[in-house]
């Protein structure tokens, strides 16, 4: 008996303690009158379109805060690898050259292999550098805030290539780099507003010379590419 | 004596289960049997259990420690507790040598934030080197090259050099020559960027300019390496090495992806 009265009180008292935790507010969690957006959460019921267009539209929500980098909460609390990993292959696959043309003389454009790994492997660098330098983000959010913010370069990547439709002289070569130029400087600024909380404060320069490197790497990839 | 009696009772369990292949009347130990045979059996079943699962446990950790980033990220950190302005004045500091003097060694910080940024610099600069010299790998990519010429050049020389400032007796650790290397290589990164930039036909320019950075970056290199070692043999052997891959390394990264170029403008003048 003693036992069970001792299980009931310890059980009386989770239950109390839980529901001390319930009623804490704490900011960014889902509080009790979001309870009903959360049931219309429930991905079993609904049909796999309203699943997948809610995911693209978080997704594009992501894309526009990169284009007008004011809220800089957003990208760091929802993280998501999708933008990235879309940006990297429509990068990888449009700076992709021709393998027919390779001879002694020329490669035939970056690979594919190779963006793609300066995509990863420069994001990872550059979110290690970070946190080596003392500041507070999680790794995936860090890559994820990097790999949104070359949205600019990708679009500048687009223009290039509308622009080599043409023939080319040293006027489209001159636009060809001012595009970039801006592309690269903006992803460089939307970047450094996202990350600028979490890097640490006296540092700063430090932490934004590899996400400097890093931008600069992809933009050159973007305006050296030629192939038609 | 309890406890002693258990280490017995641990010791006959050994013996037990060596004597169940061969001999099973092998003495003494025979008699205990019937008695202790089973727990010993169980204690043993027991051992062998726990010191698998100790095992498994440990491997588990060791391999999770290995791949836990965050483990390795506290041991790096010390080495990149820098601020900018010292960065920025080692930059500098490693193009300015000082004279050497046995009675006061100079001093090498143990930092990683700068040379890891200047070998990422030069990573970048020779992967531009390389694609307007329209090099070809046949197997890998460019990144990869330039990657493993970089990183390969800062830890090869590095623990080359520690082992010879071993036997020559420098006082000297891994980190700091890996700092002091990774500075080094600064005087390279200025040196290609010119090279690629204000490139010429002749090669006077570019030789003038390894002459003069490169120089400098080494007899910084030196000086220090001179202010470490005692001994006047042991100071050429350091040096000498240190001086000659530098400088041979500096001429390589840029001679390697030139000619190709050249060749271009053979081609397509």
């Amino acid at each position: 008996m003693a036992d069970v009265e001792a299980n009931r009180q310890y059980g009386e008292w989770d239950m109390n303690e839980v529901e001390l935790e319930g009623d804490i507010s704490v900011p960014g969690a889902p509080s009790a009158i979001e309870n009903e957006d959360d049931q219309q959460f429930n991905t079993l019921d609904e049909p796999v379109k309203d699943t997948i267009m809610r995911d693209a539209r978080a997704v594009g929500k992501k894309f526009l805060h990169v284009l007008y980098p004011k809220e800089s909460r957003s990208l760091l609390r929802e993280w998501d690898l999708w933008g990235p990993l879309v940006l990297c292959v429509f990068l990888a696959m449009m700076l992709q050259g021709s393998t027919e043309t390779a001879n002694d003389l020329n490669d035939g454009g970056p690979q594919f292999a190779e963006v793609f790994v300066i995509y990863w492997v420069g994001a990872a660098i550059v979110t290690m550098n970070t946190k080596l330098l003392g500041g507070s983000i999680s790794f995936f959010q860090s890559i994820c805030v990097l790999g949104y913010c070359v949205l600019p370069l990708a679009i500048a990547l687009i223009v290039c290539r509308i622009i080599l439709v043409s023939e080319q002289n040293s006027v489209l070569f001159a636009i060809r780099c001012v595009v970039t130029l801006i592309a690269f400087g903006w992803s460089t600024f939307a970047s450094t507003a996202f990350l600028a909380e979490s890097q640490p404060p006296r540092r700063k320069g430090l932490a934004v010379y590899p996400i400097f490197l890093f931008y600069f790497i992809i933009s050159w990839l973007v305006v050296s590419h030629t192939h038609h | 004596m309890e406890v002693i009696a258990d280490d017995e009772s641990d010791y006959e369990a050994d013996f037990n289960s060596q004597s169940l292949g061969g001999n099973i009347d092998s003495g003494p130990h025979h008699m205990n049997d019937p008695e202790r045979g089973q727990p010993a059996t169980d204690l043993k079943g027991q051992v062998t259990q726990q010191v698998t699962s100790m095992m498994w446990q440990e491997g588990s950790e060791r391999a999770k420690k290995a791949f836990n980033i965050y483990a390795n990220i506290d041991i790096l950190r010390p080495y990149f507790d820098v601020e900018p302005h010292e960065v920025r004045s080692r930059l500098i500091q490693s193009l300015i040598p000082a004279f050497p003097s046995a009675a006061a060694t100079q001093v090498v910080p143990r930092e990683l934030y700068g040379p890891t940024m200047v070998v990422f610099t030069l990573i970048a600069l020779l992967l531009f080197q390389m694609k307007t010299s329209g090099h070809v790998v046949q197997e890998g990519t460019l990144m990869g090259t330039a990657f493993g010429i970089c990183f390969g050049y800062w830890f090869g020389i590095a623990s080359i050099m520690w082992v010879l400032a071993y036997v020559c007796n420098t006082r000297i650790s891994m980190m700091q020559l890996l700092s002091l290397l990774g500075y080094g290589l600064f005087s390279h990164c200025i040196v290609l960027f010119l090279g690629t930039v204000w490139h010429s036909s002749s090669h006077a320019s570019f030789y003038m300019i390894w002459a003069v950075f490169g120089g400098l970056s080494t007899v910084k290199m030196v000086s220090v390496l001179t202010s470490r070692t005692i001994g006047r043999t042991q100071r050429l052997i350091v040096c000498g090495t240190l001086a000659f891959i530098h400088l041979v390394f500096l001429l390589y990264l840029h001679f390697a992806y030139h000619r190709i170029v050249e060749g271009q403008r053979f081609v397509n003048p």
